[in-house]
């Protein structure tokens, strides 16, 4: 044992083997957020309430619009790895496998949703 | 987990106590709030993106979205989702912290969780006052 490293002796021991970019994913994600999250909260919490043409008018400026699809989309994908994580946890057998797909397909169609109000408001 | 079915298969493994059983604990309740704070918050945001969508398809839909967001069931929805929003974000904080192999003791975990639920509260009072 001793002439192995620590390296060798943990290779091809995960689970699943992906558990590490998955973990990397998270903490990317929720670094992002933390700065994204403030910012987003305060852009969107300024202009909700305003009628129809202030609200156009705001998110066609560059820094809410962007601040808004990057949220969006860093947000999506950070949830779809959150819940898949409680799916794992909680959920077994052919559900888990459907819900794990449903969670995927509502983050994607979310993020892709979103980025495009963002975008068709602001262009 | 593991259940009666699983336990009496050809891998008989040795079951933990249920987790019904134990006293509850600072550092249980606080993660499993992340968690819950974390999966809760796809309310709010399929919520706002259904008023973006709006906002870009016209006015008549703007305002259907914008009644709804701006009601006081959507009000209630949106502070409780700037709670959830504040403690999922410490709660991140928490365990980026823990990433780095730092703080990993339970008493420094439990003042953690105590900072986490107050300041959720306090960030959230801080979040009305300045919005």
């Amino acid at each position: 044992m001793a002439y192995l490293t620590d390296r060798k002796r943990a290779v091809g021991m995960g689970s699943a083997k992906t558990g590490t970019e998955h973990h990397w994913r998270m903490m990317v994600s929720s670094v992002a957020l933390l700065g994204l999250i403030p910012l987003f909260l305060f852009t969107f919490g300024h202009i909700v309430g305003a009628g129809h043409a202030d609200v156009v008018a705001y998110y066609s400026q560059p820094f809410p619009a962007i601040i808004a699809g990057l949220t969006f989309l860093v947000g999506a994908l950070h949830f779809k790895s959150g819940v898949q994580v409680l799916i794992e946890d909680y959920v077994h057998g052919f559900a888990r496998k459907a819900l794990i797909i449903f969670t995927i397909c509502l983050s994607y169609a979310a993020a892709a949703t979103g980025v495009f109000a963002i975008v068709r408001i602001a262009l | 987990m593991a259940d009666a079915k699983r336990a009496a298969g050809p891998t008989s493994r040795p079951l933990s106590p249920h987790l019904t059983i134990y006293r509850p604990q600072l550092t249980a309740i606080t993660s499993i709030l992340v968690r819950i704070t974390g999966n809760a918050l796809i309310v709010a945001a399929l919520l706002i993106i259904w008023w973006f969508v709006a906002a870009a398809s016209g006015p008549a839909a703007f305002a259907r979205a914008d009644y709804v967001i701006t009601s006081w069931v959507g009000k209630l929805v949106m502070l409780g989702s700037i709670l959830a929003l504040w403690y999922h974000l410490l709660g991140g904080i928490r365990h980026l912290i823990w990433d780095s192999g730092r703080m990993l003791d339970v008493k420094t975990s439990e003042q953690f969780g105590i900072f986490m639920l107050a300041g959720s509260v306090v960030l959230t009072l801080l979040t009305v006052l300045i919005l």
